[in-house]
């Protein structure tokens, strides 16, 4: 699967920049020159020079060093929402699928009832009961998104189940608990990637969106959504100041959507090569 | 579908009780008091009846919200009913004419590019669908305004008055999402016309028009569903677009309610989107067993 993964130079790509950014994020001290939040009033909206490749926002911050700063909080927030929803998704998941019977039922019933709040929703009444930050964003994912891993997992687990591998392994008597880690967890893996990378971007989407609604993360901290907020109330005089921050945003959401796309092709070759087999389905030209 | 309705109204219901703090201290904060007193909180108890057993209170929450009735605002004290049916009105419109154009777009779009799978059309419009599910909303929006309605001055910035305001939010909204239901579209197309029955009906030599109508219903079936299960979906990720084009709907409302801790607005605003997520799901079921009869011989 990693083979397929690497042959195709769009997912390759995209691994790159996804691995640019995280790099960037992990290392923006050292590589930009300025401070995210020092202020310098007499240089505001300065252009692109050398000195501000990307030039400065309202308060004189440079925008190049606010964007990559802005890294942290946009995919980090991200990556440990995922992480969460992830485990508690597949664990529920396993739980549900391998024990079927009335578990099973409860937790399905429990993932219907999770499912009946959109994320957006859910976050708005986390924000007004307690207070606007990402952190409750974040949980607001956590609670709505784990539901939906859990029955992706649930369906991939109960398939792999049933087929022949696991029932020798009952057979000769091994024990469910390394039933499940050896046989039934390695093959789930690729679903939970799948899953896991198409719904960072709407994560990634979502959590500007709600810093650009001034509920997310806090006013200096430089974060993507944040950045336009600012820039929104300067937009008629400065319309210049919309750009950079969106093109992160696309740019990483793009990348994400490949990779999602390539794992699923990687996963499921029959997808890319049914494209091929089609015209000559039957030895019958279609039209 | 009734129990499930149950249980979400309950949590709804016990959201209140998440907060840190009493809920008749957060009312005597959202209404500014100035020093809170046991007294002031036993009078808000008895006025509000937080000192009933929280079933009780739950009975009589859910009663009162069947009959639209939710309750009143911290603030106003105005019902919350009276201040949310414009506002779930304005939404509701906005949805519907927005989810019109979704759908419309991504038919045509999914039709177009699965009868020229692998050719140029198909390329573009799928590239095109996958740029345009990577953009934010809420920045496409804003590079509207700047453009159409500032530098070109043809359309409103924001607000609701009549036709030509809806041009820009709904167009935002399309952009967003068709992407998705595009892709959706294609893939349940491109899956029926490599189906025997296409094979036979062209070996027949029937219209081509007559062919297509064949395969759209079938193709339709798994779009249906999807589409009816993403319309709440939709109306509850208005909230940023409502924002940027102040338009005075349900999330503009919820925003306003979340800055001045009004949260009886919230808690219906919840319920009502968390119904119609149901309502939809249900309605998708109905619509799928009446376009495909074997799913009804299942259930009988």
């Amino acid at each position: 699967m990693m083979k397929r993964l690497i042959n195709n130079k769009m997912a390759v790509v995209a691994i790159v920049i996804i691995a640019l950014y995280i790099v960037l994020g992990i290392a923006a001290p050292i590589i930009t020159p300025y401070h995210p939040n020092s202020i310098n009033v007499s240089n505001k909206y300065a252009n692109v020079s050398l000195q501000h490749l990307l030039g400065t926002d309202h308060l004189g911050r440079d925008i190049l060093t606010r964007l990559i700063y802005a890294i942290r909080p946009s995919l980090l927030y991200v990556f440990v929402a995922l992480f969460a929803s992830v485990s508690i998704g597949a664990t529920m998941g396993f739980i549900s699928g391998y024990m079927k019977g009335y578990v099973d039922v409860v937790i399905m019933r429990l993932c219907d009832i999770m499912l009946a709040f959109p994320s957006y929703v859910v976050a708005l009444a986390l924000i007004a009961l307690l207070g606007a930050g990402a952190e409750n964003i974040m949980l607001a994912f956590i609670l709505t998104r784990w539901a939906w891993f859990c029955r992706v997992i649930r369906t991939s687990v109960m398939q792999y189940t049933s087929s022949d591998h696991v029932k020798f392994a009952k057979v000769i008597g091994m024990k469910d608990s390394s039933i499940i880690r050896k046989h039934i967890f390695p093959l789930t893996l690729a679903d939970i990637a799948i899953i896991a990378s198409s719904s960072m971007c709407s994560m990634i989407l979502q959590i500007s969106g709600f810093s650009f609604l001034g509920l997310g993360v806090k006013a200096p901290t430089a974060e993507w959504g944040m950045m336009l907020n600012e820039a929104r109330k300067v937009m008629f005089t400065h319309p210049e100041m919309m750009f950079a921050p969106g093109i992160a945003i696309v740019i990483i959401v793009m990348s994400f959507n490949f990779l999602s796309d390539a794992l699923q092709v990687a996963l499921d070759p029959r997808i890319e090569s049914k494209k091929s087999m089609n015209p000559t389905k039957k030895g019958v030209m279609t039209s | 579908m009734f129990p499930l309705l149950l249980a979400v109204s309950f949590i709804t219901f016990g959201l209140t009780y998440l907060t840190n703090e009493n809920p008749a201290v957060a009312i005597l904060h959202a209404q500014g008091a100035p020093n809170i007193t046991p007294q002031l909180i036993d009078e808000i108890n008895a006025q509000y009846g937080f000192n009933q057993p929280l079933l009780i209170q739950y009975w009589q929450w859910l009663v009162q919200a069947i009959h639209l009735d939710f309750g009143t605002s911290y603030i106003t004290g105005d019902s919350v009913a009276g201040r949310i049916a414009p506002a779930f009105f304005n939404t509701l419109k906005l949805t519907v004419v927005a989810s019109t154009a979704i759908i419309f777009t991504s038919i045509t779009l999914g039709v177009v590019s699965a009868y020229t799978a692998g050719r140029l059309p198909d390329r573009i419009i799928r590239s095109l669908a996958f740029f345009l599910t990577a953009l934010p909303s809420y920045w496409v929006a804003s590079m509207f305004i700047i453009y159409f309605s500032v530098k070109l001055n043809l359309l409103p910035t924001s607000g609701l008055n009549g036709v030509e305001s809806y041009i820009l939010p709904v167009t935002v909204v399309t952009l967003s999402y068709a992407g998705i239901y595009f892709r959706n579209v294609r893939s349940s197309m491109v899956e029926q016309l490599n189906k025997d029955y296409v094979l036979y009906l062209k070996a027949c030599g029937v219209q081509s028009s007559t062919v297509m109508l064949h395969v759209l219903r079938n193709a339709l079936q798994v779009a249906v569903s999807i589409f009816c299960m993403s319309i709440p979906m939709i109306m509850a990720g208005m909230v940023v677009i409502e924002y940027i084009f102040a338009w005075p709907g349900l999330g503009q409302l919820s925003l306003k309610a979340i800055l001045e801790q009004d949260f009886p607005v919230i808690q219906a605003y919840v319920l009502i989107v968390a119904v119609l997520f149901i309502v939809f799901n249900t309605l998708a079921d109905v619509i799928n067993a009446w376009l495909n009869p074997r799913l009804r011989e299942v259930h009988e």
